[in-house]
């Protein structure tokens, strides 16, 4: 680690190259509430993971963790280590706006900016590049037409580049949210609960954009939809009161749980 | 079966009075503007001519016209405004922006409350000692507009924090996740969308300063001074203090005249006002969210 904490910026290295987050004994609190109790996870590189269990099992928490949006409250505390690619992004010698370049995060909500589709597009660059050094016209332009063309907008977009991003339909909004975050070229994208604000048709076209975007992307995704997890995942983690309770690949959690609890949970007796 | 019982047309009987009583709540409110402006346009609108506005006071300020004032008052209004905008935005970008919710900042939201509850008079006296004494502005424009700028901060410090928080949270968080910092979220998008609130603050502060007269009255606006201030070390006429002297202290005053200044001080001070509602409605329009 002390190789890697000394350099300046976050550069991921090509430590354990099939763990894209590596966490060991997780402890989080929200004052004196204690979220997440020894929380450790591997999550595999290039795949689709899902974070599901009831209300306020810490699923949010964790998923927040990992790209420190967390600490924004002031009064978490966390120990413990989350690994991005062998390196700890809790170490203070990280760059939160490199860690945040390379952790894009998608939420619930669709939030697309109060700008046109293409400065939507173009935020990001432009957020990490110095003022009045903008793309220029024609770099602008494949970026933006790349990132579209990445969730399957661009054909529908293509001559409204110029539209607000608030005014297309829920869908294109949350596409639109994804396609966002593209161009800094994240390595991991983070999903909390990415479809619960879409009509089912929307629900359907946004799984299906994020499991065309796996083995490009490590996805990790907040859940509450039991069906959705099992649809648009490879591997699934189950919490119950900060405590991760099992984690296997998506279809053998479905078919036959390790754990007592995990099965009440999947078929509906609580959550 | 869907006849009325008589608790039915007791219910609608007092709906029916309560409905009446708030109607005439809000005609009575309605009614002094109402008065205020019919008495100022019937009784001020024959002073109002070309002449009234652009030309000197004469005669002891019994004749002429209200030029130096309404400079005056332009001039107070003008460099107020720069020095308490600045200041006003930069602590609500602080304070609704970067400031943590701890005690420091419950008590600064506290005193700015409190700012805004200091009688006007107490006001000109911390003026007078503070720019006209301390800092030797002399009685001067600099020194009134100081005090009205300190007078009105709170005014400009809540419009702005107001509606830096109508921005919806996620538009900042967006932002965060992207690697934005707090300012570069502030410049491209929480104080485009804020701006429309933001102007109409500082507008309303505009109107309130312009009508002011106790602060100015011992901080830089003169009884009678009939030539317009060169720069902001002088002393300068003022319409609100204009309209009190010619009521009050002159005598031999014709009675159209007190009327016509009123008329004039608060037309300006309804255009500035509409011109603040129509840019508010012209911003909204554009926003959606």
């Amino acid at each position: 680690m002390t190789e890697a904490s000394s350099a300046a910026g976050f550069t991921p290295a090509a430590a354990d190259a099939s763990a894209a987050i590596l966490i060991e004994k997780l402890n989080l609190w929200y004052g004196d509430f204690q979220a997440l109790l020894d929380v450790d996870l591997r999550v595999r590189a290039g795949a689709i993971t899902s974070l599901i269990g009831p209300s306020g099992c810490g699923k949010t928490t964790l998923l927040r963790s990992v790209n420190r949006i967390n600490e924004r409250l002031g009064y978490v505390r966390t120990t413990g280590s989350i690994r991005l690619w062998g390196l700890d992004v809790l170490d203070p010698s990280v760059e939160v706006a490199q860690l945040r370049k390379q952790v894009g995060m998608v939420f619930q909500r669709p939030n697309p900016l109060l700008l046109s589709v293409r400065d939507n597009v173009l935020f990001g660059t432009r957020v990490h590049l110095p003022d009045g050094r903008p793309p220029n016209r024609v770099e602008g332009d494949r970026i933006v037409e790349e990132a579209l063309r990445q969730v399957l907008l661009w054909d529908e977009l293509k001559d409204s580049l110029d539209r607000r991003g608030t005014e297309l339909s829920l869908e294109q909004q949350q596409k639109l949210c994804i396609a966002r975050l593209l161009p800094v070229k994240p390595r991991l994208l983070l999903m909390d609960e990415p479809c619960s604000a879409l009509d089912p048709a929307g629900t359907e076209a946004v799984e299906e954009l994020i499991w065309k975007l796996r083995g490009d992307y490590t996805i990790l995704i907040v859940t509450h939809n039991m069906a959705q997890a099992r649809r648009a995942s490879e591997e699934c983690v189950f919490m119950l009161l900060g405590e991760i309770i099992e984690h296997s690949d998506t279809a053998s959690m479905f078919l036959n749980p390790a754990n007592d609890q995990t099965a009440a949970y999947i078929e509906g007796r609580y959550g | 079966m869907f006849e009325a019982t008589v608790q039915n047309r007791r219910n609608r009987k007092v709906e029916g009075l309560f409905r009446l009583l708030f109607l005439w709540m809000t005609c009575m409110l309605i009614l002094p503007v109402a008065l205020i402006l019919g008495v100022l346009v019937y009784r001020g609108g024959p002073a109002i001519s070309w002449e009234f506005l652009f030309t000197q006071p004469l005669n002891n300020m019994t004749a002429g016209g209200i030029l130096p004032a309404l400079v005056g008052t332009v001039w107070l209004v003008v460099v107020a405004l720069i020095a308490s905008v600045p200041v006003g935005v930069a602590a609500a970008l602080y304070l609704s922006e970067y400031a943590p919710d701890n005690r420091l900042t419950r008590a600064i939201n506290l005193a700015i409350i409190n700012l805004a509850g200091v009688p006007s008079i107490v006001h000109a006296l911390f003026g007078l000692g503070a720019f006209v004494i301390f800092f030797r502005f002399g009685t001067s424009i600099l020194a009134a507009s100081l005090t009205l700028a300190v007078m009105t901060l709170p005014v400009v410090i809540v419009a702005t924090r107001e509606s830096l928080q109508t921005v919806p949270l996620a538009f900042r968080e967006a932002c965060w996740n992207m690697g934005a910092t707090r300012w570069q979220t502030i410049r491209k998008i929480v104080l485009p969308n804020a701006i429309s609130g933001i102007l109409t603050g500082v507008i309303l502060e505009v109107s309130r300063t312009s009508g002011e007269t106790a602060p100015i009255m011992f901080t830089g606006a003169a009884f009678f001074l009939p030539f317009l201030p060169q720069g902001v070390l002088d002393q300068t006429m003022a319409m609100s203090l204009h309209l009190f002297v010619i009521s009050t202290q002159v005598p031999d005053v014709p009675e159209h005249m007190p009327f016509g200044v009123a008329l004039v001080l608060i037309s300006m001070v309804l255009a500035m006002n509409g011109i603040s509602i129509a840019f508010r409605v012209y911003l909204r329009g554009r926003k959606k969210w």
